[in-house]
């Protein structure tokens, strides 16, 4: 019956139709419907099931994990500030009211965008943007205006990924970016104590007498004992961004992207052992008590699980070859930890490492094609191996 | 005998209609064809007319650039149409099946030859166009010498045909055309087996070759795979192959001096009632298979799902096919088709539930199951594609018509059937064997 009346309606959206300028937009939400006839050509004649609104798809299920347990820490956290007992349903509801109007302008902003594009350039709406328009709320702390995260979507849809060509052409992650854009425009927004729990910078708020409202990662950069023990922080029971702090519902969603083989296991691996290595040489340094930190609390703070797991994978951004792909995630882990360990001014060294290894990430590519023409070149003027 | 070869990288797609070990005499074709368009970068010049008497081995069509290179009829009859498409881009050569009468060529002893008598004779007897060349993956050029000729004694890939069933009887014609292509290289002809069942008579009784041993998943059957394993091809070099029915071809052109096609294909694919082996000669008719295939919406495919190509039920089987697959045609709209669970949906990743069902055959049809995105996922060509090339590079140094870094990549070595997989794969549903086609093409205008 539906199908019926799409395919009334159709004729409408196409060249000389009423509402021709609206095909790009006709066609994404007919895609969604309904996966299209088209059948293949030439080449071959199967092909696997598998297309990108399915990959993207994987990546958003394996986001909600940390979204749900964001959404109650973030009502568990302002709780925890009053001093107050809320039950785990009353928290939830607090968070979900505080963060769901976030994620709506993200997709509203940035696939607003995208469809415009799309329409403008002609072509089909890229479902690209379905992760990043999750994943740009989840990096945020939960008191961001909401304009902001308007500007900082528009921003980075725009300049990063538009401008440089649409899906699959950007060099940095759009997420990132848009957080970055906040991060440098509007820096007390978004850093400092008062800003990673709901409401506790409002006047007149009665504050409870043993909050601090510092990250575990504010708190390392200080030299200040940590408040909240290894086993809360690896739950999630911290203040920070909505999404980033619970590392166990973080691993769930990367024990999906592994599985399903949508997540590069090359990529996440390599970071936390860029991490973990990079910690242990600070703790053979150990000239201060932020060197002497076991490396293993760099990953259940601030976002390093979450940049691994969610942020470094982003195959476009990231190296293309496997053997890239290990380099690429071993200096990310490596270059957040040195970041957050020697540079005060920035206590999470997560995005900053994963913007610049975007960046490096063609010529680390590069190299790895060098290498390879090399061994090609090689082979060429060497004389037939004798087999036997 | 040397060590196996285990080729890693790569995917067993398994599909529904895998044919049985029976060998049945085809319908007679009441017409054969040659299609020029079999032949990559092949400018056509028709040598006879429509009306005109042809046996078996008379030459019906020449390569324009080279015209020593013979294209022959496979049966005796009449030529009754000369099929041009668009641009009168010549697309079939039709001879209507008459008395069945062969040209005759005397036979000879290759042993006794040398290169250049042999090459002569192999032109023109018509069998020239059953050797291939990497570079690029076209009829051998006969003033080259290849360093080595490869010969792939299995096919990988879905529904392929069982080459061990077909040679499972000494063929003595298939060394007498293994000592005629041994007298063209410089190097070995070398014949490449599967190793994990002992190769057929034919096979491991073959002499005057070198035996190599591969394992894995397809490609590991693609000749180029073997050769990039054995014995790459770099710039500047050339490698000939051949496929062993046709090396049958080229044998029995020495031993008994005629042109004889004759062959053995499987029909297969999930639409075939009874999928078996079939004898035929090549360039027959596909109803000559019509009362095996069901009827619908098929598509029939001359070769294999991944590399073939769709001919019409009253179709000619392609000029290097030894393959016949139907499988359902899927131009249907599917609700919500890429949130559902999809446990009967093959996917070579883990996003649907078919994980759950790693032993089933599946019967996929011709849907493309999304539709045409920017390339987003790496990886993935990487994953399927067993050769120390960078698959996702070289498709966009060709997209960027950069022939300096295609040659850089590696382009020598491929051609378009190793980049299937990555085609099948390919989650933002490109046409990569097409890009590889256009890239090859564009090496090969500015080689010359």
């Amino acid at each position: 019956m539906l199908r019926k009346y799409i395919d009334k309606i159709k004729p409408h959206f196409e060249k000389g139709g009423k509402f021709e300028k609206l095909h790009s937009t006709f066609e994404a939400f007919e895609s969604f419907l309904f996966v299209p006839d088209t059948v293949t050509r030439q080449g071959t004649h199967i092909r696997d099931a598998i297309d990108l609104k399915r990959a993207m798809s994987v990546v958003i299920i394996a986001l909600i994990p940390a979204m749900l347990f964001g959404m109650w820490n973030v009502g568990y956290q302002q709780a925890e500030s009053l001093g107050v007992v809320r039950s785990l349903m009353e928290n939830f509801r607090f968070g979900f009211l505080h963060v769901f109007p976030v994620i709506v302008v993200s997709y509203v902003v940035g696939l607003g965008i995208e469809f415009g594009v799309a329409q403008v350039r002609g072509h089909e709406v890229n479902e690209g943007f379905l992760v990043s328009g999750m994943l740009i709320p989840l990096i945020m702390p939960v008191g961001i205006p909401l304009w902001m995260v308007a500007v900082a979507t528009a921003f980075s849809v725009v300049f990063v990924k538009e401008i440089l060509g649409g899906t699959g052409m950007n060099i940095w992650n759009p997420a990132l970016v848009a957080r970055a854009f906040l991060f440098f425009a509007y820096p007390s927004e978004i850093s400092g104590d008062m800003v990673w729990v709901s409401g506790v910078n409002e006047a007149g708020v009665q504050l409870a007498d043993a909050f601090s409202g510092a990250t575990p990662l504010a708190q390392a950069a200080a030299g200040h004992p940590f408040t909240a023990s290894l086993s809360d922080m690896f739950i999630g029971i911290i203040p920070g961004c909505i999404g980033e702090t619970s590392t166990l519902a973080i691993l769930i969603g990367a024990a999906l992207l592994l599985f399903t083989g949508i997540g590069s296991w090359r990529i996440m691996l390599s970071v936390f052992a860029g991490g973990a290595v990079t910690g242990l040489l600070f703790n053979l340094w150990n000239a201060n008590s932020y060197m002497a930190l076991p490396f293993y609390y760099h990953f259940v703070m601030g976002g390093f699980a979450f940049g691994a797991v969610f942020m470094a994978t982003d195959p476009v951004s990231a190296t293309h070859t496997s053997t890239g792909k290990f380099i690429y995630g071993f200096l990310i882990g490596f270059f957040a930890v040195l970041i957050r360990v020697l540079n005060p001014a920035y206590p999470e060294g997560m995005m900053l490492a994963i913007l610049l290894m975007n960046t490096f990430a063609p010529l680390v590519d590069h190299c790895v094609i060098q290498v390879n023409i090399g061994r090609r070149m090689k082979r060429m003027k060497q004389p037939e191996p004798v087999r036997n | 005998m040397s060590k196996v070869i285990k080729i890693r990288k790569g995917l067993n797609i398994k599909l529904k209609g895998k044919a049985e070990k029976i060998l049945v005499k085809a319908a007679p074709s009441d017409r054969y064809a040659v299609k020029p368009v079999d032949f990559a970068g092949l400018t056509p010049k028709m040598l006879v007319k429509e009306g005109d008497a042809v046996k078996a081995g008379t030459a019906l069509f020449m390569d324009k650039n080279r015209p020593e290179v013979l294209f022959a009829s496979p049966v005796g009859g009449t030529v009754e149409a000369v099929v041009r498409g668009e641009k009168r881009r010549i697309l079939e050569v039709v001879v209507k099946t008459g008395e069945k009468a062969f040209e005759n060529f005397s036979p000879m002893k290759p042993m006794e030859q040398d290169k250049e008598k042999i090459t002569e004779y192999l032109l023109a007897g018509g069998v020239w166009p059953f050797i291939r060349q990497r570079p690029y993956a076209i009829v051998a050029n006969p003033q080259d010498t290849p360093k080595a000729i490869f010969i792939s004694c299995f096919d990988t890939a879905p529904l392929a045909p069982d080459y061990d069933y077909i040679f499972q009887d000494v063929d003595p014609d298939f060394q007498a055309g293994i000592d005629a292509l041994a007298q063209l290289t410089s190097g070995k002809v070398h014949l490449c087996v599967y190793s994990d069942y002992p190769p057929a008579a034919t096979f491991a009784k073959a002499k005057n070759v070198e035996v190599h041993l591969f394992s894995g998943p397809h490609p590991s059957g693609n000749v180029g795979v073997q050769i990039h394993h054995v014995s790459p091809v770099n710039k500047g070099e050339t490698v000939w192959y051949v496929n062993p029915q046709d090396v049958l071809v080229i044998g029995r052109l020495i031993s008994k001096g005629v042109y004889d096609v004759s062959k053995t294909v499987v029909l297969s694919g999930s639409e075939v009632n009874a999928p078996r082996f079939y004898k035929v000669v090549g360039g027959c008719r596909l109803t000559s298979f019509a009362d095996n295939i069901r009827t619908g919406n098929n598509r029939c495919i001359s070769g294999n799902v991944l590399t073939g190509t769709k001919v019409s039920p009253e179709g000619y089987l392609g000029f290097y096919d030894h393959q016949v697959t139907v499988i359902p045609e899927g131009n249907r709209h599917e609700l919500l088709g890429w949130a559902l669970p999809g446990f009967g949906k093959y996917s070579a990743s883990r996003t649907f539930f078919s994980w759950l069902t790693p032993d089933r055959e599946y019967a996929p049809d011709t849907n493309l199951h999304g539709g045409r995105r920017a390339l987003v996922m790496t990886g993935q060509y990487e994953s399927v594609f067993p050769m120390d090339i960078y698959p996702e590079h070289l498709v966009k140094a060709i997209l960027a018509g950069e022939i300096e870094k295609m040659e850089q990549l590696g382009i020598y070595e491929v051609a378009e059937e190793d980049f299937a997989l990555c085609e099948f794969v390919c989650t933002s549903k490109t046409e990569v064997q097409a890009i590889i086609r256009d890239g090859i093409n564009m090496m090969i205008k500015e080689m010359n």
